[in-house]
């Protein structure tokens, strides 16, 4: 355990000293967008009422959809990469909250980038920090509403979606569906660790970060990817996943839901 | 797998990296901004906290939350106020008594808001600066973490952090204790959970007559049958219960008796590791001050002392995640004839701190 803690902490003087690079006063003023735009197959999601199906024929109404968006890091064309502020890169975006679904990032050094990349759901370090490291969205007391974060088993529920199907079994509040992704990969024993890592190369043209203008990258999210992927998962066999170990699987299939849909520009 | 834990940690360490060369970026949508729980000059008294000379090292970071008189002031109200619970009647020292090691006697079970009963027996709380995780099933791993549990269980207090920020936020007794802590009457998720950590801080046993024997000191020195108990619990107990502290803070099946059977079984840690081996591992308690704390076990089902040995003696069920030092030679248990357990039962009682159980600074204003 010793090992590996040392493994640790060299391991982040590492990469300090690798990101110390990228020099503070090289940091400019420019800002760029990222817009998450929730899709169900070809239909805009409409949380509510609205029925779809998913790729096992099982019919089901999505009520909330809500993930976290971290550490976001943009890519250059010669490889490099601009890492954004950890504290200044947690997100939690929310199906019924559109001003949530539309991240503004700043004071970025001008220039093209080619690709974004993202943890979906809040990294390791963070979820064993103090209190007063659980600011804004990670607010145990529910940044946005909350519902976010296990008190029992201390850590942020990453990725939660929950809505009704017929297939779902009865409950007091219908015939509901609920995953709740979560766990970091522990911190004295091992857990499963369900942060996922996002890579998102754009298309032919870069994102142009420059005085002027803010390019907004449009990612599209496809819930029906959050069933029918590496593993398929059918409402109707686990209408409820949580801590147990199918959780990696839902994980694995959401880890794929985002594509990027197109660059437009806002004027500023 | 090795690799996989490799990874992880270098993501982990990469991550530590990150936050390491963070730069001030502000005017973001979502900043999360760590502030000082202070503000400008503001001072508050600083709390004259030594850790005992024969603990080891702490756990809890007190720079990140220096004690004051004012911050454990505000920690002991809130920790007394049943305002912290869905409808007022469940406050913190419900269940956690100054007078029983903070632990609670009355019920085998936890017994919360609307007269609902828990799954699990009430831990004391003593010692918390050494604590590595909490709960019987070391489900949190910072102190500061803890009380959210209970607020918002359903069986305990019901109610939700959010909710209780409000209620407190709007109450006026709060004003003036939130302001002489932190220097402003802002009531914020950090600056509670912060005064609860500093008000249970100052639980600290470390006064029981086993202390002053380590110590040497007058009032330490134990009887023929104490000594006996201790050479007893040296050589059978000491492999978990270690240290001044009492425990190893680890998690271990001590081999008792599947439950009833109208109750789930509870798995303890593996409920928190889904690890195969951690099926019924619940973390060591402490020893101290178990005089004064039954009823005894994660689920309360022994009333005394006498029944806990005889269950180490006589009661160890084999399985397959029993803990080693369980089935030491092949037996399971640990071989103790009815004297050595009246022995052992002597030494115990040496490890309540009187001292601490009638501090006057630990109970309600």
């Amino acid at each position: 355990m010793k090992r590996l803690l040392l493994f640790l902490i060299g391991t982040a003087g590492l990469l300090t000293l690798g990101c110390s690079r990228e020099n503070p006063t090289a940091i400019g003023q420019g800002q760029l967008q990222l817009a998450f735009e929730h899709m169900v197959g070809s239909r805009p999601l409409q949380p509510g009422s609205t029925t779809y199906t998913n790729g096992s024929g099982e019919a089901f109404t999505v009520t909330t959809l809500n993930y976290y968006v971290t550490n976001i890091r943009l890519k250059r064309a010669d490889g490099s990469e601009y890492v954004v502020p950890q504290d200044s890169s947690y997100f939690l975006v929310r199906a019924t909250d559109p001003a949530s679904q539309v991240i503004t990032l700043r004071n970025l050094p001008e220039g093209d980038y080619t690709a974004v990349s993202y943890l979906l759901g809040v990294d390791s370090l963070r979820n064993t920090l103090g209190i007063e490291m659980r600011k804004g969205v990670l607010d145990p007391a529910g940044g946005h509403q909350g519902g976010m974060y296990w008190d029992w088993n201390s850590g942020y529920i990453h990725f939660k979606l929950e809505g009704t199907s017929p297939v779902a079994p009865a409950t007091t509040n219908g015939n509901t569906f609920m995953y709740h992704i979560g766990l970091f990969g522990g911190y004295q024993s091992r857990t499963l660790n369900n942060i996922r890592s996002v890579t998102i190369p754009l298309g032919s043209l870069p994102a142009r970060v420059a005085a002027g203008a803010i390019p907004r990258i449009r990612l599209e999210a496809d819930v029906l990817k959050v069933f029918d992927g590496p593993t398929t998962l059918r409402i109707a066999q686990a209408p409820l996943v949580m801590v147990s170990p199918l959780s990696a699987s839902v994980a694995d299939n959401y880890a794929r839901m985002f594509r990027f849909v197109g660059l437009t520009s806002e004027g500023r | 797998m090795k690799d996989l834990v490799r990874i992880a940690l270098l993501l982990a360490g990469g991550l530590a990296g990150l936050l390491a060369c963070q730069l001030n970026h502000a005017d973001t949508d979502e900043p999360v901004t760590p502030t000082p729980p202070t503000g400008g000059s503001f001072q508050a008294t600083p709390y004259p906290w030594q850790p005992p000379a024969h603990f080891p090292d702490m756990v809890y970071d007190l720079s990140k939350n220096p004690l004051t008189y004012e911050g454990v002031q505000l920690g002991k109200t809130l920790f007394y106020d049943g305002l912290l619970s869905r409808n007022g009647t469940i406050s913190c020292g419900f269940c956690h008594s100054p007078f029983t090691a903070f632990a609670h006697t009355d019920h085998a079970l936890s017994h919360g808001i609307d007269d609902r009963i828990g799954t699990r027996n009430v831990p004391g709380i003593q010692n918390v600066a050494w604590s590595k995780n909490f709960f019987w099933d070391g489900g949190v791993v910072h102190l500061d973490l803890l009380p959210i549990a209970p607020i918002q269980h359903p069986d305990e207090m019901g109610d939700s952090l959010a909710n209780v920020l409000r209620k407190v936020g709007n109450s006026g007794r709060y004003r003036p204790l939130f302001k002489a802590a932190y220097g402003t009457e802002e009531v914020t998720s950090e600056r509670l959970l912060k005064a609860l950590s500093q008000f249970m801080l100052t639980m600290v046993s470390a006064n029981s007559k086993y202390d002053k024997y380590l110590r040497k000191e007058s009032g330490g020195t134990l009887t023929d049958a104490e000594q006996r108990g201790l050479s007893l619990f040296t050589q059978h107990c000491a492999g978990c219960h270690a240290g001044p502290l009492q425990t190893d803070q680890r998690f271990r099946n001590n081999g008792l008796p599947p439950a009833p059977a109208d109750r789930p079984a509870d798995l303890g840690r593996y409920a928190i590791t889904l690890r195969p081996e951690d099926r019924f591992a619940f973390r060591v308690p402490s020893l101290r001050n178990v005089q004064m704390t039954p009823p005894y076990m994660h689920d309360g089902r022994f009333q005394t002392l006498e029944q806990v040995l005889q269950h180490y003696a006589g009661g160890v069920v084999d399985s397959p995640t029993l803990d080693p030092q369980l089935k030491a030679n092949g037996k399971t248990g640990i071989p103790l004839s009815a004297g050595e357990q009246r022995d052992l039962i002597q030494f115990l009682y040496t490890l309540t701190d009187y001292d601490f159980i009638t501090n006057r600074q630990l109970q309600p204003n």
